[in-house]
């Protein structure tokens, strides 16, 4: 319905597996362009807050099927959508989102979610002007945060595709199908691959160079030199 | 009354749900669809203990009812929080957790699932709040294909006396007040319903609509949906 958005703002989204790196190359992202002087907004995945207490409600229960699961997600993305990303667009912001569509159809098809079906149910979603994806190999995301986090959830690490009764062996194997996915992506929907085993700095460097291209007609509206002097580190 | 399980088959709209064996599906699924206040759950009421007493186990099931997403839509109803596509996708969420975990599960153990209104409302809503046609059906691609869907067509001056004598009157909802389509709830339940009704009368042939002409006796229209929901289950479609 949005598809190729004609709104003056931009949307620069970031995709990878957990543990790729990409909500800390977003973060760098959403300093730098703030210092820059541009209107940001950021739309976290996963917020709307009536949804989340349905989500939260299904989740807790193990209630969730691949489809509800799928379809509760694409509730809360549209609500997203309409409420914090097509504004701050026509408002000529640029909008950045931890996590797209492409998160979507990665997971849901790997539980098993029909691929034409899902990309459908998110035609309502705009296009972004670059989708980053963190492409990592699977044995360096894992060492990354099975090392970092406490513990796993049970959607989160597959549990409900009964790949294996281990929690820690499931969410790898989980990991590893959603990789695939993410892989198949890259030409589908002309993803921007970044490295994401470099460094942080040389992947910020990258980053900024492919959003600093897009931005010719995007106004700045440079914030007060108080707030200024705040995000600033 | 009795159907013989064997000749028939279940069909998906479109793509369908995954992990489901449609040959395992033995019972039938019959929906009742209709505009609001139109007397569908009143036949629901009256057909629900005949079917029974002629031996058939039936699940009679309704719209935003189900464990998962019921109560978020009431919450966002109650707010209106939700723009027009989140709340389509609620809804549809909504359905996909009933077929799922009720419809579903019944129609594999042999039931007849009788449900008040299917995805034809949903679609409906859908449309006339100026959604992309195309994209709400292919969404609803996950839907079984109904043995019969009976829409019991009432014109919009025939619906207000029905609504008006409940005691809440015009719904807020039923009057599409979210989309504004009039001054007061009278100006925009006739707009929104008038709206509907057209949005439901170019589905007739696309999903194959039994007809039921409402401008009669509720006994009437009831002996009317015995006589075709008996030939159903004899014909064994």
């Amino acid at each position: 319905m949005y598809a190729d958005h004609q709104f003056p703002g931009k949307l620069f989204i970031v995709e990878g597996i957990d543990g790729s790196g990409k909500s800390t190359q977003l973060s760098l992202l959403q300093q730098w362009l703030k210092r820059e002087g541009y209107t940001v907004f950021f739309s976290e995945w996963n917020s709307s807050p009536l949804v989340k207490e349905t989500t939260r409600r299904g989740k807790k229960k193990q209630m969730l099927t691949p489809t509800t699961f799928s379809m509760l997600h694409a509730t809360d993305l549209a609500d997203r959508i309409e409420r914090h990303i097509i504004p701050p667009l026509k408002a000529g912001a640029i909008v950045l989102a931890d996590r797209y569509i492409y998160t979507a159809f990665a997971r849901d098809t790997a539980r098993g979610v029909s691929p034409r079906w899902v990309r459908e149910l998110y035609r309502f979603a705009v296009k972004p002007t670059i989708a980053f994806y963190f492409q990592v190999p699977l044995d360096v995301s894992l060492k990354r945060i099975l090392s970092a986090r406490a513990g796993l959830k049970y959607y989160e690490a597959g549990m409900d595709l009964g790949l294996s009764d281990d929690i820690e062996e499931s969410f790898e194997l989980f990991q590893g199908m959603i990789r695939g996915k993410y892989e198949e992506m890259i030409d589908e929907f002309g993803l921007q691959v970044i490295d994401a085993t470099r460094s942080i700095e040389e992947q910020q460097n990258e980053v900024r160079s492919i959003v600093e291209r897009e931005l010719e007609d995007v106004p700045k509206r440079p914030l007060p030199n108080f707030a200024l002097a705040d995000s600033q580190i | 009354m009795d159907y013989r399980p064997d000749n028939h088959s279940f069909e998906f709209y479109g793509e369908g749900l995954p992990g489901v064996e449609l040959s395992e599906l033995r019972g039938r699924l019959i929906v009742i669809e209709g505009p609001d206040g139109v007397g569908r759950s009143t036949q629901v009421s009256m057909l629900k203990p005949w079917l029974e007493s002629n031996g058939h186990a039936v699940l009679d099931t309704g719209m935003t009812r189900s464990a998962l997403a019921g109560k978020g839509i009431k919450q966002a109803k109650a707010g209106i929080t939700l723009g027009s596509i989140s709340l389509t996708l609620f809804y549809a969420t909504d359905f996909a957790d009933r077929l799922e975990n009720e419809m579903i599960p019944a129609l594999r153990a042999g039931f007849i699932v009788l449900t008040d209104r299917y995805i034809y409302s949903l679609i409906a809503r859908a449309i006339v709040r100026g959604l992309d046609a195309s994209w709400i059906k292919a969404c609803y691609g996950l839907a079984l294909k109904p043995d019969a869907v009976f829409y019991m067509r009432g014109d919009v001056g025939d619906l207000i006396p029905r609504v008006l004598s409940s005691p809440t009157g015009f719904d807020y909802w039923e009057s599409g007040m979210d989309i504004h389509m009039g001054d007061d709830l009278f100006e925009s339940f006739t707009e929104y319903q008038t709206r509907m009704l057209s949005v439901f009368d170019s589905m007739i042939d696309e999903y194959g609509f039994e007809v039921i002409n409402t401008a009669q006796p509720i006994e009437m229209i009831y002996k009317n949906l015995q006589r075709r929901i008996g030939k159903l289950l004899r014909e064994n479609v």
